[in-house]
């Protein structure tokens, strides 16, 4: 065991995982050599790429017992694609398959039962939900999950540490030579960001989609130089699992007094000015927080640089009203962000690793002034888990937490002190996710916390009047209203492996009892 | 304080607590629990429960309880309140 830079113990070599590079500090690693590829390959004239079936497209591939696949969750809840690729894998007999998916979520539930027969034996994830999220911390997979933010991904890929050998990719529009885009047809989810990182590095690429176009299939998010096959099927994901129409604004009074405060704490920082840059989620008071600050922006003609991350309706707005110059897309969380990609040309799609792998030349995160961000738990050493739930169970997800606050100048975590009865301001969260030494503030319902290696920003605050507190203040608030909750049990085995965004080693997840 | 019936209170609303009493011949008090926070509260909301009914002089009821995260003053009224109605009794005690 060794301590790393969070203060975890963490084994020198885990089983199913291998030697593992404990997490120091947020920049701490440099990387040394080259990118990794796919293969080379010599494509005759003339020949369409167009295959019959998915199960006509694994042969094709050569797909065996031990490869890894790969899946983006562009599609979210709405995917058909997991379940369609591995059900049909499993019918082939293949066994011993690695999944690595951008994220797992509800919808792939199927999973369970060929992680039970054999077929699926290794999966590499942003993200779990119940019940394939549970089933893993039960301990049902032979090698541990492994966590890494879409950052992390990215690196991993672009790397090579993590090879693909055959990408199965779903996309809502495309030709019979691999050119495709996600803002047409039935399926549209808007950027590919996750999947073009796939496209690139995959041993072979399969494209699966519902919308055939002829060609060529412009403007491509994806293209031909990087596509072995593809494949039309009746329907690649439900529409109303993929997109929501415009997300529309919180009424929760709870979440409103968040993000008022937190618009405050915007205002007093520093960075709210002509020019900055602006990131935020699609939660309730993420929201809240833009369609405030928007006002602001109005009344003090202030015009931001750019927005980034996940793109909803609201900052296609601020786009379109001239408010930012221009937005880097790597996914689009509603119909109007969807659309929006491929009407304005300022809305920029963006790959997984130009939003946030911090081993190339310079991610968009590096950019950023200013993220707002959720969290399951923060603790006192303002160490934020998103990833497994107060009970120890593996249930929502890495995503760009990690890689925003590392790069944003301020991040700003958004949480409500207790969620019924948990209490989110703790003395040591669950899982480590993202460190707390890129953590800069936390706002809550009951007041704001800023790091103490902060001092600029706490001063700035105290000036502007802010309802400050230490975060052991807030801690001690959260558990008299809630009590101290009796500690989860765990087994010494481990489920999974959570890597920082440069693939140290940040945490691990334990069998939950 | 004696049961006559069952009595009922609360909701299913998140941070709320749904708490179903009623008379019981077995000597002992049954908390069958269903809660969103189990392993983190299961034990302290038992205990809440039990000390409310002890402290009425109720040493025989089954309690049927689904909790989505009640705070230990909520789970405390709420329980009052079943226990009054399966006692058909209104003679609150308000300030104690």
């Amino acid at each position: 065991m060794v301590k790393n830079g969070v203060g975890r113990e963490i084994p020198e070599f885990i089983e199913g995982y291998g030697k593992v590079k404990p997490y120091v500090s947020p920049f701490n690693m440099v990387p040394t050599g080259n990118k990794g590829g796919a293969k080379l390959k010599r494509p005759l004239p003339h020949k369409t790429k167009l295959i019959e079936s998915i199960e006509e497209a694994i042969k094709a591939t050569g797909l065996k017992d031990g490869m890894t696949i790969s899946f983006h969750h562009h599609f979210r809840n709405g995917d058909y694609i997991v379940n369609m690729v591995v059900d049909t894998i499993a019918r082939l007999g293949i066994k011993d398959i690695r999944i690595a998916a951008s994220s797992l979520t509800t919808c792939h539930a199927p999973l369970i039962d060929h992680i039970k027969n054999g077929v699926i034996t290794r999966i590499e994830t942003s993200g779990l939900r119940d019940p394939l999220g549970t089933a893993i911390s039960q301990g049902i997979l032979p090698r541990p999950v492994v966590i890494r933010s879409h950052g992390g991904r990215a690196r991993a890929i672009e790397s090579g540490e993590l090879k693909i050998d055959v990408a199965f990719l779903g996309v809502p529009a495309c030709d019979e030579y691999g050119n495709a885009n996600g803002y047409s047809g039935k399926s549209a989810c808007g950027s590919l960001g996750y999947a073009m990182v796939d496209a690139k590095y995959a041993d072979q690429v399969v494209l699966i989609t519902d919308n055939l176009v002829e060609y060529p299939c412009l403007p491509a998010s994806i293209n031909q130089t990087q596509v072995d096959y593809v494949v039309q099927v009746e329907a690649i994901g439900d529409p109303k699992g993929i997109v929501s129409g415009a997300i529309k604004g919180t009424k929760n009074p709870r979440e409103i007094l968040i993000a008022e405060n937190a618009v405050k704490a915007i205002l007093a920082s520093g960075y709210f000015k002509e020019g900055f840059s602006y990131q935020t989620g699609a939660a309730g008071s993420s929201l809240a927080v833009t369609s405030i600050l928007r006002e602001h922006m109005i009344e003090q003609n202030i015009k931001g640089s750019f927005g980034l991350g996940g793109i909803t309706s609201q900052l296609v707005q601020l786009l379109e009203e001239g408010l930012f110059k221009g937005l880097f897309d790597t996914q689009s969380f509603d119909l109007v962000a969807a659309e929006s990609i491929g009407r304005n040309p300022n809305h920029f799609e963006i790959d997984a690793s130009f939003y946030a792998n911090p081993h190339n030349a310079g991610p968009a995160v590096n950019k950023l002034d200013i993220v707002m961000l959720g969290a399951l738990e923060v603790d006192t050493e303002f160490n934020v888990n998103v990833i497994t739930g107060s009970d120890g169970v593996i249930s929502q997800a890495s995503g760009g937490h990690s890689d925003t606050a590392a790069g944003a100048k301020m991040s700003v975590i958004l949480a409500p002190l207790i969620r019924s009865r948990i209490p989110i301001v703790v003395d040591k969260v669950t899982t480590v996710v993202t460190p707390g030494e890129t953590v800069d503030v936390l706002v809550t319902d009951y007041g704001i916390a800023v790091n103490p290696l902060r001092t600029d920003l706490i001063e700035n605050f105290k000036k502007a009047n802010l309802p400050l507190y230490t975060i052991n203040e807030l801690q001690q608030m959260a558990e008299k209203l809630t009590g101290k909750p009796d500690p989860i049990e765990f087994t010494d085995k481990i489920v999974g492996v959570v890597e920082y965004r440069d693939g140290t080693v940040i945490d691990v997840i334990r069998q939950a009892k | 304080m004696e049961l006559v019936k069952v009595g009922m209170s609360g909701t299913m609303e998140s941070s709320d607590i749904n708490i179903i009493i009623g008379p019981s011949e077995a000597g002992v008090i049954e908390i069958d629990l269903q809660s969103s926070v189990e392993k983190q509260f299961g034990r302290q909301i038992r205990k809440v429960i039990e000390d409310v009914l002890k402290k009425h002089g109720v040493t025989s009821a089954t309690v049927k309880a689904v909790d989505k995260g009640a705070i230990d003053y909520v789970i405390k009224a709420r329980t009052e309140a079943a226990l009054y109605r399966a006692a058909d009794r209104t003679d609150y005690i308000w300030e104690e």
